[in-house]
């Protein structure tokens, strides 16, 4: 039986994609001093999407990098499966940038914590602020987006699946329910 | 993936799929070693004792700025200031660690097989920082990483170790990890010190340090040592420099370009020419910087996941 319900298409996610890249810009008034950052995996492939829809708005590049926030994680111990460290790669100093911290969903907050240690150990930057594609409430720490690609509220017996072509062969979020219904 | 097994003892019949776990998770230390902040919270909470019972500086700060650059609680203990020198047994002193709640024990020890005795007796991870002249896993993971860096691949790639095998855990280490990662391995000293029969660990064996140098693409030259020297295994040092010395002017006959390793302390134109030493070909400080990356690698991978 399939337990999972498809929210948003290939169209919704190029519009949602698009209505960000104006956002990040419209606030930090261009892209002059941004730099983009996405959280692996997924935050990775959506900060490149982003990065080439400011692009070709700006026609500038701006700099790209890539956060694995795993050695930052505060469950290392209790994870059954030891995570595999994928790696941070950010080529550029950060200090001085406005950051644009990006992951695909948003839930407990917890991540972005590990994220925000993870970047200030690596500079000073002017400012980070956060784009996520998907929020689906639940925080368990005082942490809110800058830019939500679409709000979804969610209970705890269901999760949010953002697929991406990359990926998983196509665009599309689903919500999934981890229990039957009875 | 975790590692096969929950301590690190030597590299023999570590499967590959280990190895490359480990060298690859030191690719992601290494890149944490070039941050303004060297330090990340992984091991926060977790307490890690050095026990080294045996003489180390450079293995044992290694560790020990592995374990706090990843924010370990670390505890160190040698022989010379424990109450093993007022008789008490290895198996007693372990037994007060671990009652102080103790997650990992790094051990050097003179006696071979003290790494494997204490995976009986505690519940602790524990890792081998060289047992007697048995294993030095740490230091052979780090030389493959650095043969790594530089060739892509160990995979075809000649190496060769130089100089006294017979007392070497840096050489056997070497023999089983690179063995298993498809390296061709061979030896290369006088015939007092190479072991009998080491052909059957599948090297081959030259008594010419010219014919190794012309086929090797590595040479890992081992410290000659000194404190040996009373018991004669070849006639002077200044034999053994005539005969087995890696020099300028040797790898020069050669004309091809050799990669040099050593894991230090150099004696400075005994086993290695200080020209060698502090050339292009020489990886030396690149090994030293990769050694806090793989202790780094090895601590996260024993000390995270159920």
């Amino acid at each position: 039986m399939n337990n999972r319900t498809r929210l948003l298409d290939e169209k919704d996610f190029e519009r949602i994609l698009t209505r960000l890249a104006h956002e990040i810009l419209e606030r930090n008034k261009g892209a002059g001093n941004i730099a983009l950052v996405g959280i692996r995996t997924r935050g990775e492939f959506l900060a490149r999407r982003l990065n080439e829809k400011i692009k070709s708005l700006e026609g500038k590049e701006i700099p790209l990098g890539f956060l694995d926030i795993t050695l930052y994680r505060d469950d290392l111990r209790e994870k059954h499966q030891q995570p595999v460290l994928l790696g941070t790669y950010i080529k550029f100093d950060i200090t001085g940038k406005h950051l644009i911290l990006i992951d695909d969903v948003l839930f407990t907050g917890r991540t972005v914590r590990s994220a925000l240690s993870e970047l200030v150990d690596l500079g000073r930057p002017a400012s980070i602020q956060l784009a996520v594609f998907i929020d689906r409430g639940h925080r368990e720490l005082p942490i809110k987006a800058d830019y939500v690609g679409k709000n979804i509220p969610t209970s705890l017996q269901q999760e949010v699946q953002v697929c991406m072509k990359e990926l998983d062969g196509e665009d599309a979020v689903y919500l999934k329910e981890l229990k039957e219904n009875n | 993936m975790p590692l096969s097994s929950r301590h690190l003892l030597g590299l023999e019949d570590v499967p590959k799929e280990d190895i490359n776990l480990l060298l690859d998770t030191t690719t992601n230390f290494r890149e944490v070693l070039e941050r303004p902040v060297k330090k990340v919270p992984t091991l926060q909470g977790q307490t890690i004792v050095n026990l080294f019972l045996e003489d180390s500086t450079r293995t044992r700060v290694s560790f020990e700025l592995a374990e706090r650059r990843l924010s370990a609680d670390v505890v160190n203990f040698s022989a010379s200031v424990s109450s093993l020198k007022k008789g008490e047994t290895l198996k007693d002193t372990v037994r007060n660690l671990e009652a102080m709640k103790i997650d990992m024990v790094v051990i050097r020890h003179a006696a071979q097989g003290s790494p494997h005795f204490l995976t009986k007796i505690m519940d602790a991870h524990i890792i081998n920082a060289g047992d007697g002249s048995h294993e030095h896993p740490t230091q052979a993971l780090l030389d493959m990483y650095t043969i790594r860096e530089k060739f892509g691949t160990l995979e075809g790639v000649h190496v060769c170790i130089v100089g006294d095998i017979s007392h070497s855990r840096v050489a056997l280490s070497n023999i089983f990890g690179l063995k298993t990662m498809g390296a061709t391995v061979s030896v290369c000293g006088p015939k007092t010190l190479i072991p009998k029969e080491i052909e059957k660990l599948g090297v081959n064996v030259f008594y010419d340090i010219n014919r190794a140098i012309r086929e090797a693409d590595v040479l890992n030259v081992l410290r000659i040592q000194l404190e040996r020297q009373d018991r004669a295994y070849f006639p002077s040092l200044r034999e053994y420099r005539e005969y087995f010395a890696v020099t300028k002017e040797r790898l020069k006959q050669a004309q091809k370009e050799i990669t040099i390793l050593h894991p230090g302390p150099i004696n400075r134109d005994v086993e290695l020419s200080a020209d060698v030493a502090d050339s292009d070909a020489s990886l030396i400080l690149h090994q030293v910087l990769n050694g806090v990356a793989v202790r780094m690698a090895v601590l996260y991978l024993l000390g995270t996941g159920k």
